[in-house]
């Protein structure tokens, strides 16, 4: 069975530094993957390399088998691969149901209609209500979208990642700067609405990527140290000493004695 | 423009119908010529900045060519309506608007596809680059565009749907009318499409666009193209109205015009640039009888909204619906009341001192005087400048003052009412 996504040798430079310095990672259908790392680790950038809004230097990047590492945002986007970003980037003049609606037109076949009326598009309003219903966004719905509050704004920025119903989601610090029951919250819609997809995280909250991942993977200075399942992870001397250091050290040591 | 805006379209269509009438002479049994022009002109330029706003408002666009399109439908009108006139065109005047507009179409396509690879700045100058081009193109290809004199047409082509000679200018301006509802209702529809509301996407963040699976460039290129159509439909009317099309209908000046208008009547909503058309014609008809300077008010307008008021008249009027909703318009009533007396001063000692300087210069090699309620003014009389310096800058201190007070107590209504969506 091939990979849902698969890395091979990925490089990527801005000029002489090479921030991604030769990843290779193979992602399966249905897993969810955890991308962990120290800040300034390469974790974004990698996003940016898959999801095409950066070309990569060198290697290979191939969605379900098919090389993408050529193709502009936009298509590898329609080819079934979504993400959301850490600063959160949403159409902040538009209502959060216009946000909604304009990421799901495309995969609901509109493409650049300027024949189809929005507002007779039974099916399609439908389906926005659903997420905004789903993302707990129905109060806000005329709200504009820049004026939600942060904690808001990040479910939006999830919500719009998955409306397009893509196989494949990347979030990018989905809980960044949210509070413990925001964060809860945010988590407990991440995995409502990803349920059959493949997800790639990443995430800073320990916690969070503990249980919800079936793999993590750890990136330090654009390398992977360590990939596999948690136990492994945690268990491994090499992330404990280059990157986890003693908070990780000691919350491990507390959850295996425990 | 939801329901409850339909009662303000409908009362426009009404007026929009009637004015004529009202400037109707019993004596001569003729329609005052002077507004039916106004009228027509109005329909045109509403059209124009309609069709500009698709790209400033909508799109976010910055287009410094807008009148190319607006233009190239107008000499190509001329050019139908030569031919239909001969019958080699079998095409009735009512229906030479919507070749009018597959002109500003073919345009629009050729040039879009440079334009549009780019956004933002870049988008801009390549539009400055297009219209210089096309000004340069207007003086190269006489047979086309006629040179500094133009090209010219009759209308009466005596092809019509309706057995209409088009010889008067009251049935023109009812072609026009029926033509700007037209193009007006097709680019409301525009907002209301996948099309429209990702060119809104684009505008607010067109990096995002691409990660919900639309190529940014291509929604530019197509929201352009259109918009090319309908400035073409503008120009065909400008044609057939004036039946002779010249290098003004190209040139930069009316670009800017259209820019002029979208924004002092406000990109922010579909309407705006219908208010704002309205209200340029009316002052360019209107002021520009009077004084010399009609531009210099225009531009001064243009400076304090941009500064003051950057969404425009609409969105000056739109801000105060979350305070009428909250029924606290009445405090609001007795700022306002203050704030007109040194406002008034402040115009009329700029209008003042404008016109005296306009006056000393042009108006004198023109020989012209100044007359003020009948009164000569003598304009090297040191008082009429010491009256206009005064009012001018003793309304500026005293608005200040008054502004500020403005200011708090709209703090203190609005403080704790969320901003409507525009
Ligand atoms: N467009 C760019 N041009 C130059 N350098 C860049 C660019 N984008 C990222 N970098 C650099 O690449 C490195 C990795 O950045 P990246 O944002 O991928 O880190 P990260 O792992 O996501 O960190 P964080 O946890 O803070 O989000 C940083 O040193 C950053 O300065
Ligand atoms: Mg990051």
């Amino acid at each position: 069975m091939t990979a849902a996504l698969s890395l091979r040798k990925v490089t990527k430079s801005f000029g002489p530094t090479e921030i991604i310095r030769g990843v290779d990672l193979e992602i399966a259908t249905g897993e969810r993957h955890a991308i962990i790392g120290p800040n300034g680790a390469g974790k974004t950038t990698l996003f940016n390399l898959i999801s095409g809004r950066f070309h990569i230097s060198s290697g290979e990047i191939l969605l379900n088998g098919e090389r993408i590492d050529a193709l502009p945002p936009h298509q590898i986007n329609r080819r079934g691969l979504s993400r959301s970003f850490q600063i959160t980037s949403i159409f902040h003049n538009l209502s959060v149901f216009e946000n909604l609606r304009c990421a799901l037109l495309w995969s609901a076949g509109y493409r650049y209609s300027f024949w189809n009326p929005l507002g007779r598009q039974r099916e399609l309003n439908d389906h926005a209500g659903r997420l905004l219903e789903d993302l707990n966004l129905t109060a806000r719905r005329d709200t504009r979208a820049g004026l939600l509050s942060y904690a808001d704004q990040r479910a939006l920025e999830v919500g719009m990642t998955i409306a397009g119903g893509a196989s494949v989601i990347l979030l990018d610090e989905p809980t960044a700067g949210m509070s413990n029951t925001e964060t809860d919250y945010a988590m407990e819609l991440i995995r409502r609405v990803t349920v059959g997809k493949t997800l790639v995280m990443v995430e800073h909250d320990m916690k969070v990527v503990f249980d919800l991942a079936d793999r993590i993977t750890v990136l330090v200075y654009g390398q992977i140290i360590a990939s596999g399942p948690p136990a492994e992870v945690r268990a491994s001397r090499a992330v404990q000493e280059a990157y986890l250091g003693a908070d990780f050290s000691a919350q491990a040591a507390s959850e295996v004695a425990a | 423009m939801r329901g409850k805006y339909a009662w303000l379209w409908i009362a426009a269509v009404v007026l929009a119908l009637a004015i004529p009438w009202a400037f109707y002479d019993f004596h001569t049994g003729r329609h005052s010529g002077f507004v039916i022009s106004m009228l027509s002109q109005m329909g045109m330029m509403i059209i124009l900045a309609l069709s500009y706003n698709m790209l400033l408002g909508q799109a976010g666009l910055f287009s410094l060519c807008h009148a190319t399109f607006f233009g190239i439908g107008g000499y190509a009108t001329i050019h139908f309506l030569n031919a239909a006139g001969t019958g080699s065109l079998p095409v009735p005047i009512e229906l030479i608007p919507v070749l009018s507009g597959l002109s500003g179409l073919g345009l629009a396509v050729v040039f879009g596809y440079m334009a549009t690879k780019q956004r933002a700045t870049a988008f801009a100058m390549i539009t400055l680059g297009i219209s210089e081009l096309m000004a340069t193109a207007a003086l190269m290809f006489h047979h086309f565009f006629g040179g500094e004199g133009g090209v010219t047409t009759n209308r009466m082509i005596e092809h019509s749907l309706f057995g209409l000679t088009y010889a008067s200018g009251l049935q023109v301006y009812y072609l026009i009318l029926a033509w700007t509802l037209l193009a007006t209702a097709a680019m409301y529809f525009l907002t209301q499409t996948p099309l429209g509301r990702m060119a809104n996407a684009c505008r607010d963040n067109f990096e995002r666009a691409q990660f919900v699976g639309y190529d940014p460039r291509r929604v530019r290129f197509l929201q352009f193209a259109l918009s090319g159509l309908f400035a073409g439909i503008g120009g065909g009317l400008y044609a057939i109205t004036y039946e002779i099309v010249t290098f003004d209908a190209l040139a930069a000046p009316l670009s800017a015009n259209a820019l002029l208008m979208a924004y002092i009547g406000g990109t922010t909503v579909f309407a705006g640039p219908v208010l704002g058309a309205v209200l340029i014609t009316l002052l360019q008809s209107g002021v520009s009888l009077m004084s010399n300077s009609w531009l210099v008010y225009v531009g001064v307008m243009f400076i304090t909204m941009v500064i003051f008021a950057p969404a425009g008249l609409t969105g000056l009027i739109l801000a105060h619906r979350p305070i009428a909703r909250a029924g606290r318009l009445g405090r609001l009533a007795l700022p306002y009341v203050r704030i007109v007396p040194p406002a008034l001063a402040l115009v009329l000692g700029f209008v003042g001192v404008v016109e005296l300087t306009s006056f000393l210069t042009i108006g004198a090699a023109q020989g012209k005087s100044l007359v003020l309620f009948g009164n000569r003014i003598d304009i090297h009389a040191a008082m009429p400048w010491i009256v206009s310096t005064v009012a001018l800058v003793g309304g500026a201190a005293w608005l200040r003052v008054e502004s500020r007070t403005f200011g708090r107590v709209w703090e203190s209504v609005t403080a704790d009412l969320t901003p409507v969506r525009a």
